[in-house]
């Protein structure tokens, strides 16, 4: 897509933006999605469209129906998530190819190949043929923008929700596009059709009939469309790939013919066939599963593919020439500076108490999963959201007396914690949790949330009340503590976890990219100092040791939370006069 | 001595430049690269520009890959072939040196040079971009509308900060024999 040196308003659009520019040009109506690097600046940049109903919701699966309701009511909708974000909207999703749409609705999936920020590397092109749904898959902000328009058209002439997949290199990429203005959508008129829209299993069996039909009408167009380009060079070598490698082909293959996919799902079979005879070698070229590969091989074509060992990871650009020859992948150890706990951080407190008793604390997605990294070290198991509570009671029924704790933060608490809290109750179980509530969604960038009372614009809502829900749901005990006192809280913590209770804490403190306000850094003793490096267990970047053991603190890094200090027990950390 | 000033000849706008990013989180590397990218888009070019979210606040490291050129695929420098690296930070500049190309400029020695610093340190992303635009395709009114497009406070200072690392660099291109 040549950007041209004329007069057309450009702007530097990452993915997500550009999909959240194309959508509101499309006539967007309502979008609705979670947090979840990469798709959060979607609903971040939609938020800034007065003329789109754009919310936070509580979570992907709620997101998903709140967005897929009013595409049925009439009105063009998004939903945008992470790749495990849809796993948690996947029950929504699969039914939702049979009862089909009534105006617009596209699902923004993105990937994360290489772990920027995820639990795992799944593909989310495997939901295409599970569900039953096209799939389109943008290589670029530019296509984004575009492909995204598209998305809508076909979701409405085909009445089928479409799964619109990137990854984080292209969400979080940027490139020059050409905008427009929008085009408001009139609301289609919403008619009462009970067989369409209510899956009973009389109506979900005739539906799974135009499913099937509407697979093959998906997979003509699959052949028709432009998404789907023949690239016609050399007839020595040609790629079919989709997504980013196709940029890293052209650039080290700049002779080779391509059959870029992007309309993945259904495939265009004959189009694939066209292009194997046209090249004499033929390679495939994909990220993370071999999904392409073995439809192409599945045709009867002989085609060479990268070696297994590409499946992990992010492929780059360097990869592209290994790749062609069929070379294993070398794992290269990473130098990258780890990232850690923001100097002053709340958690940190709750940490360093947790630590001290030697709990074993099932953990959760958050700022606060960092803990597990050492020197810190106090967070043993982090499956998925809300898994905190849940794998702490699943520990306690085979360690009844083990000094287990489930911690999680507020955003995560209200997304999928407050069912495991209720199945603790209801199922009699005694623990701990910790509820880290740090008043924002932090690790995703700052978002708001419902037990901030804030909405996505800022605006002012109901407060959801952790402790009053948390009660409610029949724990036995519910304290809510300031962190920062810290002797109190290593009471409360050994108290609760003696009790035969089921008790929760509520530690609550702003994160300190909230609340930026900074005190003096503490005094240090170089004479009372025994070099212990209890404080350097902290992991806190403010304080750096010295090639003698020592202490040196960095001024400008100190936010003065004083967490060394009461954890020296020397006295050499003071707080200052 | 012959004293050769940045020539930007036709050659040098219809191949691809590749700038390199790096530093700590707090340093201003995405809104240094954020400018480089809107200044190159400023000039007409086509621009693709890659960077890792999120770790920056948390200390961790902070890439960004700036291209530009008539027509960019990859969004990514490959090893060994950023014309510059323009870093806040020594060790990681180090740590990266390897995607610098061969008789690419690495921008290490000027943060230990005071010919190349601001006086105040906050401006240094600002001021190493001045140098930047010495030594790089880009015509000085593209980076103006990008510096007041893209700072909204301290734009004085700024501005001052890029025109002392203009200076500065077109000095350094007089020595070095320029592009």
């Amino acid at each position: 897509m040549e950007n041209k040196r004329i007069s057309s308003v450009q702007e530097l659009l990452s993915g997500d933006e550009a999909v959240a520019r194309g959508a509101w040009e499309a006539g967007l109506r309502v979008a609705c999605a979670y947090p979840g690097t990469p798709s959060t600046e979607i609903l971040e940049t939609l938020a800034g469209f007065k003329d789109v109903d754009a919310q936070w919701s509580v979570n992907e699966k709620v997101a998903f129906e709140v967005a897929l309701g009013s595409a049925i009511a009439g009105g063009r909708s998004l939903y945008a998530s992470k790749h495990v974000g849809l796993n948690v909207a996947m029950d929504p999703l699969m039914t939702a190819s049979y009862t089909g749409v009534n105006a617009g609705f596209v699902a923004v999936v993105c990937d994360d190949p290489g772990l920027a920020s995820s639990q795992n590397e799944q593909d989310t092109r495997w939901v295409g043929p599970y569900a039953k749904l096209p799939v389109l898959e943008p290589a670029s902000p530019a296509e984004a923008y575009l492909f995204i328009k598209e998305a809508f058209a076909i979701s409405e002439r085909f009445d089928t929700p479409v799964l619109f997949r990137m990854t984080t290199r292209v969400a979080h990429s940027k490139e020059n596009v050409a905008v427009g203005a929008r085009q408001d959508s009139a609301l289609k008129p919403f008619a009462v059709n009970i067989p369409k829209y209510v899956m009973v299993p009389r109506n979900a069996y005739q539906k799974h009939m135009v499913i099937e039909k509407r697979l093959l009408a998906l997979a003509a167009l699959s052949e028709t469309t432009p998404l789907n380009k023949i690239e016609k060079g050399s007839a020595k070598l040609g790629f079919i790939t989709s997504g980013i490698p196709y940029q890293y082909l052209k650039e080290a293959y700049p002779d080779a013919s391509f059959l870029k996919l992007g309309f993945t799902y259904p495939y265009c079979d004959k189009k694939i066939a066209r292009f194997a005879h046209m090249v004499r070698e033929l390679v495939v070229v994909e990220e993370l599963d071999p999904i392409i590969q073995e439809h192409v091989r599945s045709l009867g074509i002989k085609a060479r593919a990268k070696h297994p060992t590409f499946r992990i990871g992010e492929l780059l650009p360097e990869h592209m020439a290994q790749i062609y020859k069929g070379a294993k992948k070398k794992e290269l150890p990473s130098t990258a500076r780890k990232p850690v706990l923001c100097p002053g951080c709340p958690h940190r407190f709750v940490f360093s108490v947790l630590k001290r008793n030697k709990a074993i604390v099932a953990g959760d997605i958050g700022c606060y999963t960092l803990a597990a990294t050492p020197p810190l070290s106090t967070l043993h198991t982090c499956l998925c959201m809300g898994s905190s509570i849940t794998i702490h009671e699943g520990f306690r029924r085979i360690m009844p007396n083990g000094k287990i704790v489930g911690v999680l933060g507020d955003s995560t608490f209200v997304h999928s914690g407050i069912t495991g809290l209720i199945n603790a109750v209801y199922n009699r179980m005694k623990g701990l949790i910790i509820i880290l509530d740090n008043s924002t969604t932090a690790m995703t960038g700052g978002q708001n949330n419902p037990a901030m009372g804030r909405t996505i614009r800022n605006e002012p809502t109901k407060q959801l009340s952790i402790e009053a829900v948390c009660t409610a749901c029949g724990a036995d005990n519910v304290d809510v503590i300031d962190p920062k006192n810290l002797s109190q809280l290593d009471a409360l913590v050994k108290q609760r976890l003696a009790a035969d209770a089921l008790s929760v804490i509520v530690a609550r403190r702003p994160c300190k990219l909230v609340d930026r306000n900074r005190l003096p850094m503490p005094d240090y003793d170089r004479i009372k100092c025994k070099t212990c490096g209890l404080c350097f267990n902290l992991d806190c970047p403010a304080l750096v040791k010295t090639e003698d053991g020592h202490v040196d603190i960095n001024a400008a890094l100190c936010a003065g939370c004083y967490l060394c200090v009461d954890t020296c027990p020397s006295d050499a950390l003071k707080r200052p006069a | 001595m012959m004293k050769k000033k940045s020539s930007f000849t036709s050659l040098s706008v219809n191949r691809i430049w590749n700038v390199f990013f790096c530093g700590t989180g707090g340093q201003g590397v995405l809104t240094a690269a954020e400018i480089c990218a809107v200044a190159a888009m400023n000039a007409g070019y086509h621009v693709k520009k890659s960077e890792v979210h999120g770790m920056a606040q948390r200390g961790g490291s902070v890439e960004s890959h700036v291209r530009f050129g008539p027509r960019i695929f990859s969004p990514l420098i490959k090893p060994g072939t950023a014309d510059f690296i323009v870093c806040f930070h020594e060790g990681e500049g180090n740590r990266l040196a390897a995607y610098l190309r061969k008789g690419g400029t690495t921008f290490v020695p000027f943060l230990k040079d005071p010919a190349f610093l601001p006086q105040d340190r906050r401006f240094l992303n600002t001021a190493f971009l001045g140098i930047l635009s010495a030594l790089a395709p880009i015509a000085e009114e593209s980076w103006l509308a990008a510096l007041s497009q893209q700072l909204k406070r301290s734009l004085v200072e700024n501005q001052a900060a890029f025109a002392l690392g203009r200076k500065a660099g077109f000095a350094y291109a007089g020595r070095t024999g320029g592009r």
